[in-house]
């Protein structure tokens, strides 16, 4: 029988069917960092039970870290003690731990890859929904809860049922200035937030072929921002590329080996998805969000929609519209901004830098914008330094902050105060998200450089 | 970990008719620093319940003394955005058992399901008359019987059904967790991860 990609990794790592319930699938890869699973070691401890397979399970300390600073004690109390606990409970259950100061500490989503803990074929879960983002290695990767987290240290395997499958089919070239955020804020826009309910996705096209293994983890990133559980994309050479050679790769002939079924790994010609959406490239210009969630986007040359227009309930709408001071018809172009935040897992890896960097080359910061720069992993860092991007981006006004998860979701520091305008090129601009109050609008690391050295929502295109 | 068994409950509750409720509003990040389950519902919808004083927001649901009970009304897309489980606990630790809505994000769904609250899914136009009824009559009572997978509006008999996958209902009329049954098939597992390349 004929099966996506989707289908064939899934169904190889089914364990058992239950009877009028979910499959039994076993992890490969299950990462771990000190947010999600405090509770979950608690709950083993509990039952009296241990971790099933601590080989398979890879923990870092990302969400709670500070950005400046690292050698010293972390000042919250409430932060140290749960990186404490991460480190505690990796130690007590054998598990490989990169904790603060580690040189591959970094943000989950971004040291998985880089480490060759990530691989085709594989299934990946974590504690956390952008967990998808490793789908772009053509693995199965998803998010998943506290009670699961637990479920995965004490059995390696998770009970779900198989989701339905969509295929997001985007052909043609990208324009100038448009980047992988683009794409993947367009798709939202298109689906709404709830658009990817109940689906996993596989992305196709052009787009996608042609697009570098980080651009592809930036759209996978964002499945879950349509309310899908994860997206892939078929392994390719670029993808082989990427992973040859890193710490957790296979080598020699075990590479031989898995390489040979890497390549079975792609979807049926006759093969059929429970959905199909098709785009065009043509159609995407660099992106912005205007509301308080991921689907209330538009392109930056667009006005804030009206009220009858918008996917949403008035109600729902003209909620979003208070929090963030807008109003309709308002033009994007030319807003204040007063904070950009370049970093997260979805913008914080060396293509993220290296783009900010094209567009503030040369140029200054603006006065009154505070800027906070974080790359993925430390990794991410010394590519930063090696290339030469550290010095644009110091020669331009701006420092380069110290990995973590930073102002993604401001657990620590770094927060922007209420009322003030953030242009972030993380995945989410709820209410409060980077700190009580503070208003976020999502865009691509381009478009975050622009407004950095105006001041103002810019469109790139103008300073490329 | 077993929570209370869910067999039937009926309550009056709380409207929250607004869309796309994100977990973010449920349990704000700042709270999630904790390394135990304890005390998250004080902080349930924390920046709609309180303003930056400390002081109850009065005209947000949670604090309007006319509703109670352990069933939480939301709107469509109820859930979405983060993982954290913190979410669903801080729903419990409040004191719901139930939470209606036309339309649930998925890992907020499966959270609920593994805590011990239940989602019901209903029809929109149901969801609209459990919003209508509580708006007449907040004291009006919502059945909703797990065993026969119905919700029932108490005051005028309408009904809806939901879905629930066998196996989750089960384990909620039980109490039982999904650990529990892994732990029944662990021979089994070991035998599928010699199988595995890597
Ligand atoms: S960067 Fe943001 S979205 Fe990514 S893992 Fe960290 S907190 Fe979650």
């Amino acid at each position: 029988m004929s099966k996506t990609l989707f289908d064939k990794v899934w169904d190889t790592h089914v364990v058992r069917k239950v009877e009028n319930g979910p499959d039994v699938v076993f992890i490969d890869r299950h990462l771990v960092h000190e947010v999600t699973s405090p509770v979950a070691f608690l709950g083993l401890r509990n039952r009296g039970i241990g971790v099933k397979y601590p080989k398979k399970t890879f923990a870092t300390a990302d969400h709670n870290t500070p950005t400046i600073n690292q050698h010293l004690p972390v000042k919250d109390p409430l932060s140290a003690n749960q990186l404490k606990a991460l480190e505690d409970n990796a130690k007590e259950f054998g598990i490989l731990h990169w904790g603060l100061g580690h040189k591959k500490n970094g943000v989950v989503h971004v040291v998985g890859p880089e480490n060759g803990i990530v691989l085709p074929g594989a299934t990946i879960v974590c504690g956390d929904s952008h967990t998808s983002t490793h789908g772009a290695f053509g693995a199965i990767a998803f998010g998943i809860g506290t009670s699961e987290v637990e479920m995965v240290l004490a059995s390696q395997c998770i009970m779900q049922p198989k989701p339905k499958k969509i295929q997001i089919n985007v052909n043609g070239k990208l324009g100038k200035g448009v980047t992988p955020k683009d794409v993947a804020l367009f798709i939202i826009a298109q689906l709404t937030t709830s658009g990817g309910t109940g689906y996993f996705a596989e992305y196709t096209g052009d787009v996608f072929d042609d697009m570098t293994m980080e651009g592809r983890m930036t759209v996978c990133n964002l499945s879950i921002e349509m309310g899908a559980r994860g997206g892939m994309i078929a392994p390719d050479e670029k993808t082989f590329e990427y992973i040859k050679g890193r710490e957790f790769t296979p080598k020699g002939k075990d590479w031989d080996k898995a390489m040979k079924y890497w390549k079975t790994l792609k979807t049926d010609e006759d093969a059929t998805f429970d959905k199909v959406i098709n785009f065009d490239a043509a159609d995407i210009e660099p992106m912005i969000t205007y509301g308080t969630n991921p689907g209330m986007g538009i392109g930056i040359s667009q006005s804030v929609p009206k009220a009858k227009n918008a996917m949403e309930q008035e109600d729902t709408f003209n909620k979003s519209l208070d929090y963030m001071n807008f109003s309709e018809d308002d033009k994007m172009i030319g807003k204040k901004i007063d904070y950009v935040f370049l970093g997260s897992c979805t913008n914080g890896r060396i293509e993220d830098f290296r783009a900010f960097a094209s567009i503030v080359k040369g140029r200054k910061k603006a006065n009154h914008v505070t800027a906070w720069l974080v790359p993925g992993s430390h990794i991410v860092e010394d590519m930063i330094k090696e290339e030469g991007i550290l010095d644009i981006l110091n020669n331009a006004g701006f420092e380069l902050r110290q990995p973590g998860c930073s102002a993604c979701l401001a657990m620590n520091d770094d927060k922007v105060p209420a009322g003030k305008y953030s242009i972030s090129t993380s995945n989410r601009n709820f209410e409060g998200r980077q700190g009580p109050g503070s208003r976020t609008l999502l865009a691509s690391p381009l478009v975050a450089a622009a407004a950095a050295v105006t001041g103002k929502i810019t469109d790139p295109r103008e300073l490329i | 970990m077993a929570y209370d068994k869910f067999i039937i409950l009926k309550s009056t509750a709380f409207p929250l008719p607004i869309e796309n409720v994100d977990t973010d509003q449920i349990i704000p990040a700042r709270f999630l620093k904790a390394t135990e389950r304890k005390g998250f519902g004080d902080n349930l919808f924390r920046d709609w319940r309180y303003d930056s004083d400390g002081d109850q927001k009065s005209n947000f649901v949670l604090n309007n003394p006319k509703y109670s009970g352990k069933i939480l009304v939301g709107g469509k897309n109820f859930g979405s955005g983060s993982s954290r489980e913190h979410a669903a606990w801080a729903v419990y630790d409040f004191g719901f058992r139930c939470v209606i809505s036309s339309f649930f994000a998925d890992i907020f769904k499966n959270n609920c399901l593994n805590v011990g609250v239940l989602p019901v899914q209903v029809s929109e136009e149901f969801a609209k008359k459990v919003f209508d009824a509580i708006e007449i009559d907040p004291k009006t009572e919502i059945e909703v019987n797990l065993e026969e997978q119905k919700v029932i509006l108490l005051a005028t008999g309408e009904t809806d059904t939901f879905d629930i996958n066998g196996y989750k209902k089960e384990n909620m009329l039980n109490g039982f967790d999904d650990i529990d049954y892994l732990q029944n098939i662990n021979d089994e597992i070991k035998a599928f991860a010699e199988t595995r390349p890597f």
